[in-house]
């Protein structure tokens, strides 16, 4: 017996000190979940109390008729600033850090696959969130609404606010990006053995679901950004009707990311509703796959909605007809998950608790928020309230009932998890009241306002048209409001000081996150358990006892390394013993690197712009020259339960190779956004190419696209090469497709240049202009991986079996092949057919 | 290279910036106005979705009141259901029951609502947006930052312009061409229907049928820059034998001033290049980039929609024109002299 207490008790060493969070100032320098997790959603928070304290120098203005209070011009700032900050800075990033935090330990994994990355990511939003609201510090803060529609935008604000929105928020949209891969991965191939796929906890399920919609949500605003820059810097008239463009692009690119965002903002707070609800009932949801389908569905539906926020730009009434029918329907799937809610606590045991409080307050507010989003769904209808305050009351109902009362209802839940220590019963309820009556009062004046013909985003409004009474009434409900966040602030920082430990699984939950004891040691999870049910601590009788006494896999880092498993995507059976890089500051100097390309292109300092972006490239390459693709000393480990695991695996097998694919199906989503904008142009233009621009001819673009091909080829034979161990080949092939790559690079370019194609001329030049470049930078990517496979060849770090690096570059140039397959179609093709 | 970008720090006096020199001010009376005054205070229900006086504006409000009805009954039964599942006794109901709720009420009847509500809305769709009707009068509405340049198109061809106000004749269907120059604006006259935006590079179309007489206000719906809540404007209904008489006399020239002090303040508007900009029939001022002031003095505010229509307004929105409109493109004249200003205004508070 003593044996086995010195066997436990080495294990355990040896795990502390592999996974050991840095002490002192280093400590800033960690990477591991439990960290960056914890920091991400802290900043968010802050950034969402940032926005709070602006909505309440709106309430401030608006409280009484005719004020003066804030000037026009700041209070378009504050407006502007408060929306944006809460969508981009609090709403999608709170669930990704919060995810970060919590989903290793719901999926009883050590950490995420590519900690570095989350560090990264982490580090970028710090970056880029401070530079986007310290901006109202200098009364630069953007001032075009958070939607920033042209030509206000492109041609009537040049201060810096408005790149301020377009650079700094595109930098936060790549790190909310990295963190959905990361995430993907991380859901796919991270879940403990014995997990599959239709065993995951519901919060992954959702989570999965909203990081696929990041993906393609995301970067068609990206693309947007990238179009609404070059018209500011370099004069492309994208949006500007006298040379061809067109402001409705920008809104259609913008609502195609704008209403997904909103389902990206509101399926993860019903995970967290989904994960307390059955804790608090005392059983198994009710409706598992009904739930499941239905978040899928509202996923997929969320796409095919976005022109119900363009009802009044004119549209013809078939296409007001079939966004009505699909705005509606969205209304379906959210019903059933309610119902699924509503169902568990009625064939279970309802427990009274502060989170069951928040998530109760949280349906009464969000049903109501659902039933005026239907009345808006309905073209008539929104004919008059659009753009009025009663959108204002309808999107913070959504909001508030679908976020904000679940956030809090969650932090409630999880501070035990995260602090060890319980928050204050009593003072929950006093927030809570103070929080649901003060955000009623505010919000329900708010509709019958905007029917009383109140326009939003006005900065005042004069007496005596039935808006001064429910004005003052908000301006009096956000006060309550605000004091119930200060009560539930005072609740976190009087815990953390004084709180008393709390016991282990102290609301007695089913699943795995509340496996571990309170407080729980850095290694995350002291062994991976095999998994039966979707409620293991309910249903599985001795896994605790197990768990403490180190009987599943992966119970001790006996090289010292950290390690967690990878399994199979759907039966999650066991494929690899994944070792992840620890502590670093690599990741922060990347990051500070990029957001300088942001930064110092707000201020037109391109220059600086490029050589912090070359800092940036270098220590992203130094990243990954160090921590991926490590050969471990030995091909296998024995990890516990006589499972054999290798330590290495390319292909589809790894979790890089995983990240590479998700990665470029967010970046086709992109250039799809890119591509939507030249055949939008060719459908709204009766001659598009315009007479007497002469495009770039088929010659050198079919020339670009054979070398390309070939390029592509070459690197795919590179790789089937190495494989079979041809070095001397793999030497030859490899850098060929470069040459070939740079020479296809430069004959796609010739086309244009030749022609005297000016993208400042007209739109149609602008377009392909545009597809151009994005393609070539491409190349100049996929030449720069090119080139690291060789050198990592020549060093030995790639070699015939240990080869994630070229299995991922020739992925990659899977898809820049098909970038450039469209774009030669596009710019050379297409006007031959048209 | 618009003059949005500037960042202001100046107290904003909107609607409050009567009284800038209070007392210190000698104007007679102009003649007849004692409606304005009255219409800016006194105006509840001028501008809301709830008080209709149109064909459309009628078709949706009907929608609403059946919508908020519905919106009632759904919540109460689903926060009912929620309240009495928190205090069922426990396993007092079985799973497959809850099956039935979760398909039933989760799919089938909001289903069956939805399809009778979006067919409902459709249906009323060429009611709400009728078609543009051929021929007869139409008006031309550019919105521009910050104010409304109307033209009305008879059908003998004639082009009649003014701004800041819409009148339109009872128990007729009016066409509008909605445009935009610089950025995007909306339409909006909450009493008479929803809003159409106006957006550059686009004609967009609008039916307007009033079903009473009236005098409503609207608004510029899309956030358009810094005073944005300062570009309404006023819609007035009127029976068609008056709407006709109005029209013919906005579309004559301006009369000429009616006494010395006028005739003064004629001189130094035009002296002072306010004929660059503004047009006033009948005189040497033609210049098109703001308002057109012939009749000037007719309409029921200024400002587009922000200040009452008396000489006391007229003479503190050229002294503070700045200060009453932010980043608004044209000059004060807050540098001449009282009397100067004075004389400006009452010329063209005279011009009816």
């Amino acid at each position: 017996m003593s044996t086995d207490e010195e066997i436990r008790r080495g294990q355990e060493e040896r795990l502390a000190a592999a996974w050991a969070t840095p002490k002192g100032w280093r400590y800033w320098s960690a990477v591991n979940n439990s960290e960056v997790g914890l920091w991400y959603t802290i900043v968010a928070f802050v950034f969402f109390l940032f926005a709070g304290v602006l909505a309440l120098m709106m309430r401030a203005q608006l409280a009484v008729p005719d004020n003066d209070l804030l000037s026009a011009d700041l209070y378009n700032q504050v407006f502007t600033l408060h929306g944006s900050v809460m969508m981009f800075l609090f709403g999608v990033p709170i669930f990704e850090a919060f995810s970060i935090l919590i989903m290793p330990q719901m999926l009883a994994a050590r950490d995420l696959p590519f900690p570095r990355l989350s560090a990264y990511g982490f580090w970028s939003f710090l970056i880029g969130g401070t530079f986007v609201c310290g901006s109202i510090f200098f009364g630069a803060a953007p001032k075009g609404g958070w939607f920033m529609y042209p030509p206000l935008t492109t041609e009537y604000q040049d201060d810096i606010g408005v790149d301020v929105w377009l650079l700094g928020l595109s930098f936060i949209e790549l790190a909310s990006i990295a963190a959905a891969v990361e995430l993907i991965v991380g859901i796919l191939k991270c879940r403990p053995p014995g997990m599959r796929i239709n065993m995951m906890p519901l919060y992954a399920w959702y989570i999965l679901v909203v990081a696929a919609m990041i993906l393609f949500a995301f970067p068609p605003l990206i693309a947007g950004d990238l179009l609404f820059e070059m018209e500011r810097a370099f004069d492309w008239p994208f949006f500007d009707v006298e040379r061809g463009g067109d402001p409705l692009l920008w809104q259609h690119l913008f609502w195609i990311f704008g209403h997904p965002e909103v389902y990206i903002i509101f399926l993860p707070a019903i995970a967290l509703v989904a994960t307390m609800v059955p804790t608090f009932a005392r059983r198994p949801l009710v409706g598992y796959s009904w739930i499941v389908l239905a978040a899928v569905g509202t996923g997929f539906i969320s796409f095919g909605l976005w022109v119900h926020h363009m009802y009044t730009t004119g549209l013809p009434a078939i296409s007001l007809g079939f966004f009505s029918g699909a705005s509606v329907a969205v209304a379906i799937p959210t019903g059933v998950q309610i119902f699924c809610f509503i169902a568990t606590v009625l064939v279970g045991r309802a427990v009274a608790s502060v989170p069951m409080l928040f998530v109760s307050g949280a349906l009464a507010v969000f049903v109501m928020g659902g039933l005026t989003g239907v009345m808006v769904a309905l073209a008539p209808f929104d004919f008059q309230v659009h753009d009025s305050y009663f959108i204002v009351a309808h999107l913070h109902y959504v909001l508030v009932g679908g976020v904000v009362l679940p956030v809090l209802g969650g932090i409630h839940y999880f501070f035990p998890f995260v602090a060890s220590k319980k928050l204050s019963d009593s003072l929950g309820r006093v927030s809570f009241w103070l929080v649901f009556a003060g955000f009623n009062l505010a919000f329900f004046p708010m509709h019958i306002s905007g029917l009383r013909g109140m326009p939003r985003r006005v900065f005042t409004y004069p007496e005596g048209y039935g808006w001064d009474v429910l004005n003052l009434l908000s301006s009096i409900g956000a006060l309550i409001l605000a004091a119930g966040f200060l009560v539930f602030l005072v609740d976190i920082v009087k815990t953390v000081a004084f709180g008393s430990i709390s016991e282990r699984n102290p609301w007695q939950a089913g699943t795995m996150e509340w496996l571990p004891t309170i407080p729980n040691p850095a290694w995350g999870v002291r062994t991976v358990p095999l998994v039966e049910s979707r409620y293991p601590l309910w249903d599985q009788k001795d896994i605790v006892a197990t768990y403490d006494r180190g009987g599943f896999f992966l119970p001790d880092a006996e090289e010292g390394k950290r390690e967690t498993l990878v399994t199979g995507t759907i039966d999650a059976e066991p494929l690899q013993c994944l070792r992840v890089p620890g502590p670093t500051w690599l990741t922060h100097v990347a990051a500070a690197g990029t957001g300088g390309v942001f930064i110092f292109s707000t201020f037109h300092w391109w220059w600086m712009a490029i050589a912090s972006g070359l800092v940036g490239l270098g220590f992203v390459l130094a990243w990954l020259w160090t921590g991926t693709a490590t050969i471990p000393e030995k091909p296998e480990k024995d990890v516990g339960l006589g499972v054999t695991l290798p330590l290495y695996a390319s292909g589809p097998k790894s979790v890089g190779w995983w990240a590479m694919f998700i990665t470029m199906l967010g970046d086709m989503a992109a250039f799809s956004g890119l591509v939507f904008g030249y055949y939008f142009f060719w459908t709204i233009h009766e001659n598009f190419p315009p007479e007497g621009t002469v495009g770039p001819g088929w010659r050198w673009p079919v020339l670009a696209l054979a070398l390309l091909l070939a390029a592509w080829a070459l690197t795919l034979a590179a790789r089937i090469l190495n494989g079979r161990g041809h070095r001397t080949g793999f030497f030859v092939a490899l850098p060929l497709a470069m040459a070939l790559a740079v020479a296809g690079a430069l004959a796609l370019a010739a086309g244009p240049w030749f022609t005297g194609l000016d993208p400042t001329v007209n739109s149609y030049a602008a377009t392909v202009w545009v597809l151009v470049v994005w393609t070539n930078f491409h190349l100049a990517a996929g030449l720069l991986m090119q080139g690291y496979c060789i050198a990592r060849a020549a060093v030995g770090k790639l070699t015939p079996t240990y080869d994630i690096d070229i299995h991922n570059v020739a992925l990659y140039w899977h898809f820049a092949a098909v970038t450039a397959v469209v774009t030669v179609a596009t710019i050379a093709g297409f006007p031959l057919v048209d | 290279m618009g003059k949005g970008g500037r960042t202001r720090r100046e107290r904003s006096g909107a609607n409050s910036a009567l009284g800038i020199r209070p007392g210190r001010r000698r104007i007679r009376p102009g003649p007849a106005l004692p409606v304005p005054a009255l219409l800016l205070s006194g105006c509840q229900g001028r501008q809301s979705v709830l008080d209709p006086a149109g064909r459309s504006a009628e078709a949706i409000a009907d929608l609403w009141w059946v919508l908020l009805a519905g919106a009632a009954v759904v919540w109460l039964a689903v926060i009912g259901l929620a309240v009495y599942a928190v205090f069922a006794r426990p396993n007092s109901h079985d799973l497959g029951k809850t099956r039935i709720l979760i398909i039933g009420g989760g799919a089938v009847v909001p289903s069956v609502v939805l399809a009778a509500l979006l067919v409902w809305s459709l249906h009323i769709l060429p009611v709400v947006h009728p078609p543009v009707p051929e021929g007869g009068m139409k008006v031309r509405v550019s919105g521009e930052r910050w104010w409304w340049r109307v033209t009305y198109l008879t059908e003998d061809g004639r082009e009649i312009p003014l701004a800041n106000e819409v009148r339109l004749p009872v128990g007729r269907a009016t066409a509008f061409d909605l445009v935009s120059p610089d950025v995007i604006h909306s339409f909006w006259i909450p009493s008479l229907a929803g809003k159409v935006d106006m957006i550059p590079g686009r004609v967009n179309r609008m039916v307007l049928e009033p079903t009473r007489e009236g005098v409503f206000r609207g608004a510029c719906a899309e956030y358009c820059g810094t005073s944005h809540a300062l570009m309404n404007f006023e819609a007035v209904s009127m029976a068609p034998a008056d709407f006709a008489a109005w029209l013919e006399r906005q579309a004559a020239p301006a009369e000429p001033p009616e006494g010395p002090v006028e005739a003064r303040g004629l001189e130094l508007f035009l002296g002072y290049g306010c004929g660059a900009c503004h047009t006033i029939r009948g005189t040497d001022a033609t210049g098109g980039l703001g308002p057109d002031l012939t009749h000037v003095g007719s309409r029921l505010s200024l400002g587009a929609g922000i200040l009452p229509n008396d000489p006391e307004a007229f003479a503190n929105w050229l002294a503070a024109t700045h200060v009453i409109k932010p980043d608004v493109n044209m000059p004060h004249f807050g540098m001449l002299p009282e009397a100067e200003i004075e004389a400006i205004a009452l010329y063209l508070d005279g011009l009816t």
